[in-house]
Formats: structure tokens, sequence, C-alpha cells
């Protein structure tokens, strides 16, 4: 191009890119959604067998996990706060706490699943299968939601690594930084399905 | 360019919108200590409802969005909620 360079054209569209982040959470949210439907009408079913499986469940570990998540959601929140100020290195330091507090999540949730499986609470263990049907369910719907945040966590993980990685190379800078929005927007959407399960899962005993 | 006029949060906004959060997981966690029996869980989801709100309106920014996307939001919530009502009325009354 002849232009001037001062005058540099970027093509560059933030509220698109932002608007599909959205539409992405949307089809998350239903995806959720369905096996949260599931849940309530299974419970609905099977009350009395819910009530009992559900205090297998150490509610200090998800009360532990609840508060871990939430504060990530407020640092990258921050972060991005960080950014918006021109502060690389505060940013960054709030992205590795968030990192940081996201592998804690996950070393709590394998001391969780470890212990249950350890006790053979695991889909299709002997034990397991000697219980009622409404406990079984119980016990696959657990793991199915908790397996399938979790695998949310892992890339979440993933995507702040690799903004973390932006911003040290300087890609993501004050005035650009539409794709750490859009990682933090992921982040709170594994945040907000934590919210639901946590008192779903551990508290309804 | 677009980042021109945008609304920068706080970091005190941040931590204000964190203590009232952690506040309410304590308030979830302990009424399940007293058996309200099936009142304890309309609790729980209402509390729950509230922090997710939160969570959309300030981590998420939504409130200072564009109109845009508050409006997909609520759409997307409601159509949640219709398939839940739906799905029950079919449960209950078959």
């Amino acid at each position: 191009m002849e232009h001037n360079t001062s005058i540099e054209h970027e093509h560059r569209d933030d509220m698109g890119s932002k608007m599909g982040m959205w539409i992405f959470i949307f089809t998350e949210l239903l995806l959720f959604g369905g096996l949260f439907l599931v849940y309530a009408v299974m419970r609905a079913k099977f009350f009395e067998d819910f009530h009992i499986a559900a205090h297998q469940l150490n509610v200090f570990i998800g009360a532990v996990n609840t508060i871990v998540l939430l504060v990530s959601s407020m640092t990258i929140a921050m972060s991005i706060t960080a950014i918006q100020k021109n502060d690389k290195r505060l940013a960054l330091i709030l992205l590795s706490i968030t990192i940081t507090l996201a592998f804690v999540f996950m070393v709590n949730k394998y001391f969780e699943w470890g212990g249950k499986i350890h006790h053979q609470l695991y889909p299709g263990s002997e034990i397991v299968l000697t219980l009622k049907h409404g406990q079984v369910l119980f016990f696959s719907l657990y793991y199915f939601m908790t397996g399938l945040h979790g695998l949310h966590i892992l890339i979440g993980m993933t995507l702040i690594g690799y903004v973390m990685y932006q911003i040290k190379t300087d890609k993501i800078k004050s005035n650009n930084y539409q794709i750490l929005e859009n990682a933090g927007l992921y982040w709170h959407l594994v945040d907000l399905i934590w919210i639901f399960l946590f008192p779903l899962l551990y508290l309804i005993t | 360019m677009q980042h021109e006029n945008t609304h920068i949060t706080s970091y005190r906004a941040h931590g204000v919108i964190l203590v009232l959060l952690l506040f309410l997981t304590a308030i979830t966690i302990t009424v399940t200590w007293f058996d309200a029996g099936s009142l304890s869980v309309g609790v729980a989801m209402f509390v729950a409802s509230i922090k997710a709100s939160l969570v959309l309106l300030y981590f998420m920014h939504l409130k200072f969005d564009q109109l845009v996307f508050k409006v997909f939001a609520a759409v997307a919530f409601l159509l949640l909620a219709v398939v839940f009502i739906i799905t029950f009325f079919d449960y209950l009354f078959r």
C-alpha cells in the first residue's frame, strides 16, 4: 500500500471478536444446561438416592475450590484493568496467579476423584453396581459434570498461557487486548458453571 | 480506536465484587447446616443466581457493554429457563 505509514490502518474487528466469543459461550451454556436439566429431572425422580449419594462428597474441598475459582476470576478481570492502564508487569503477575489457582483447583480435584476411586466409587465399579439406581445416576452425573468442567479448566489454562505469551511479546497492548478479554470471558464461564455445580452436587445432603 | 472511550473497572471495584461473592458463598454453605428440606435448594439456587449475575455484570463486563450483548445474554438465559420450565411441565403433569 502507498499510504503514509503514520495513518496506517489496522484491520481489526474487536466487536465482532467479542460477539463470536459470546456466541461460543452460549453454546457452552446449552451444553451444560442440558446436563443440569438431566440432573434436575433425575433428582426429582430419585430424591432420596441423590440425598444419600451426595453425602459421599467432601463439602470442604468443594468450598475451597469455589473460593479458588472466585479469586482466580477476580485476578483475570483485574489483569484487563492492568492492560488498559498499560501495566504489562502487573497484568502478567495477575494472570500467573490465575493459572496457579487453576492448577490448585485441578490438584484438589485430583485428590477428590482419587479418594473416591480409591473407595471404589466410580461408574461401573463393583460397589457402585450394588447401589440403588438413583445413586448410580448421581455418581455418573457427578463424574461427567465435574469431568467436563475440569476439561474446561485445562483448556482455560492453555488459553491464559497463550495470552500471557502474547502480552510478553507485546502482541497484546493497552490498545489491543480483545484476546485477553475473550480469554477472561471463557474463564468467567468456567466460574459461572461451578457456581451452580457446587451447591447442586455438594450441598444438597 | 474502539477502546478510546472504554469503561475501565477499578481494581477496588473488582475487590468489592469478590468480597460479595465470597459472602454469598458463605451464606449458601451456612443455609445447608439448617435442614430446611426443599427450601434449602431454592435458597441455594437463588443465591447462585445472584452470584452468577454479579459475575456476568461486573467480571464479564456486561453492565458496561453495548446493548446488543445484554440482549443476547438475556435471550440465552431465557431460552434455558424456557427449556427447563417446559421439561418440568412434561415431567410433572405426564
